[in-house]
């Protein structure tokens, strides 16, 4: 018989990248930069989450699928948020801002950077600064004319 | 700060009256926040056009969000089983400490943006003070809350300026609201009992009326390039956060009506 690698912090980093954003499925919470801190020992798998904004909706929703990523590892998974430091769109990585991108959501960057995530245009007018969720705003594109949402910058 | 004013809080705290100041913050602060939030989500559905309807909508969910978590920090500090839930929907309307301010209907459309541009200027004063507060998990929490209160700054700063320089009937709603809600404006930074226990303990980072000639600055520079009259002073500072109004007992009912009609019902 074989023993089991132990369980690392890495590992469950890993499992970590299947959960997505219920409001954005192609960005996992890993790329989101939601992830703050995996402690693994053999009685828990305690996992600390930044929610990106106070009010987050998506919060107990995402709670429930790390519970559900983490499942038969053997300890239970113990999820919860933070404050301990803001969440910032810094946080997000390359491949974060690449996923946004696929969804027809710019990038956070501020007003006069952001791009349209359809036709890479950087002729674009904000229409908001509040969108259909509390992290975007509104833009328009001026050369495809299609109206975007653009993650604010926070 | 004087004895007599009618403060209802079932909690004494121990020690030094470190964690009654502290907890008398927390819920003022919270209530502030639930309080303008459920008020604003009114508008949700009505708004004016549906950019605002998306903003306003915005705006209420932050602050429900905000007051969630400070009623959070509120059950943390209290620790008696209440839960944010509980500090939210449970209590009579005598037991709310938001400022008088926040007592005023939603009204129109302009008294909805000057009751937002006075609450919200002097909260960014109040948050300002807490930025270093001695109890770290306030301070998180305002680090968070105040990146986002920076859009509400940005957003009702403009409305101010549009309703102020559109002049015609939009001036004069405008100037009609800040008759009648400016003599309350400075009830949100009025001192709370507990004042001198909070500085001491390095709570918040200066007294209140430092807070409040900050902010009174701010928004006296503003409303003079707008050619708006400045702020009265504050009347009946002493009962700032009591008394509520009939317009508050109306909301009250609203927003406790799932609470009562099914208790101990969770999301």
């Amino acid at each position: 018989m074989v023993m089991a690698a132990p369980l690392t912090a890495d590992d469950v980093r890993t499992r970590l990248t299947s959960v997505h954003d219920p409001e954005i499925p192609t960005v996992s919470i890993v790329d989101l930069g939601l992830v703050h801190d995996i402690r693994v020992s053999d009685a828990a798998i305690a996992v600390e989450l930044l929610p990106t904004f106070v009010a987050c909706p998506a919060l107990e929703v995402i709670r429930a699928e790390v519970v559900d990523a983490l499942a038969g590892l053997g300890r239970p998974a113990d999820v919860s948020f933070t404050f301990a430091i803001p969440w910032t769109s810094e946080r997000l990585t390359e491949d974060g801002r690449a996923g946004l991108r696929r969804a027809g959501i710019a990038p956070p960057a501020a007003a006069a950077d952001v791009r349209c995530p359809y036709c890479d245009s950087s002729h674009v007018a904000i229409d908001s600064l509040f969108g259909p969720a509390l992290c975007r705003s509104l833009f328009y594109c001026r050369d495809c004319r299609q109206p975007f949402e653009a993650f604010k910058p926070i | 700060m004087s004895q007599d004013q009618p403060i209802a809080m079932d909690f004494e705290g121990s020690g030094d009256g470190r964690e009654r100041a502290l907890a008398l913050l927390l819920l003022s602060m919270a209530d502030d926040e639930f309080v303008i939030g459920f008020s604003d989500s009114e508008w949700t559905g009505i708004g004016p056009i549906l950019e605002e309807d998306v903003a306003i909508s915005s705006l209420a969910q932050d602050e429900l969000g905000h007051a969630r978590a400070l009623y959070g920090l509120l059950a943390d500090t209290v620790d008696d089983g209440r839960d944010a839930d509980a500090w939210a929907y449970d209590r009579p309307t005598e037991g709310y400490l938001h400022a008088r301010l926040l007592d005023h209907p939603r009204g129109d459309w302009a008294a909805t943006i000057v009751r937002r541009y006075l609450y919200d200027t002097a909260d960014a004063a109040r948050l300002t003070a807490l930025v270093e507060s001695s109890h770290p998990p306030l301070a998180e929490l305002v680090a968070k809350i105040r990146r986002e209160e920076r859009y509400h700054l940005m957003h009702v700063q403009t409305w101010i300026e549009r309703l102020a320089d559109a002049g015609g009937e939009s001036r004069a709603r405008l100037l009609a609201a800040l008759e009648a809600m400016g003599p309350d404006a400075g009830t949100v930074l009025a001192p709370l009992p507990g004042e001198t226990a909070l500085v001491r303990h390095g709570i918040v980072g200066e007294p209140f009326a430092a807070m409040e000639a900050r902010w009174r600055e701010g928004v006296g520079s503003t409303f003079r390039r707008l050619g708006l009259p400045d702020l009265p002073p504050t009347v009946d500072a002493a009962h700032a956060r009591s008394g509520h109004s009939d317009a508050f007992r109306a909301l009250h009912a609203d927003f406790t009506m799932v609470r009562r009609s099914e208790v101990g019902a969770t999301w």
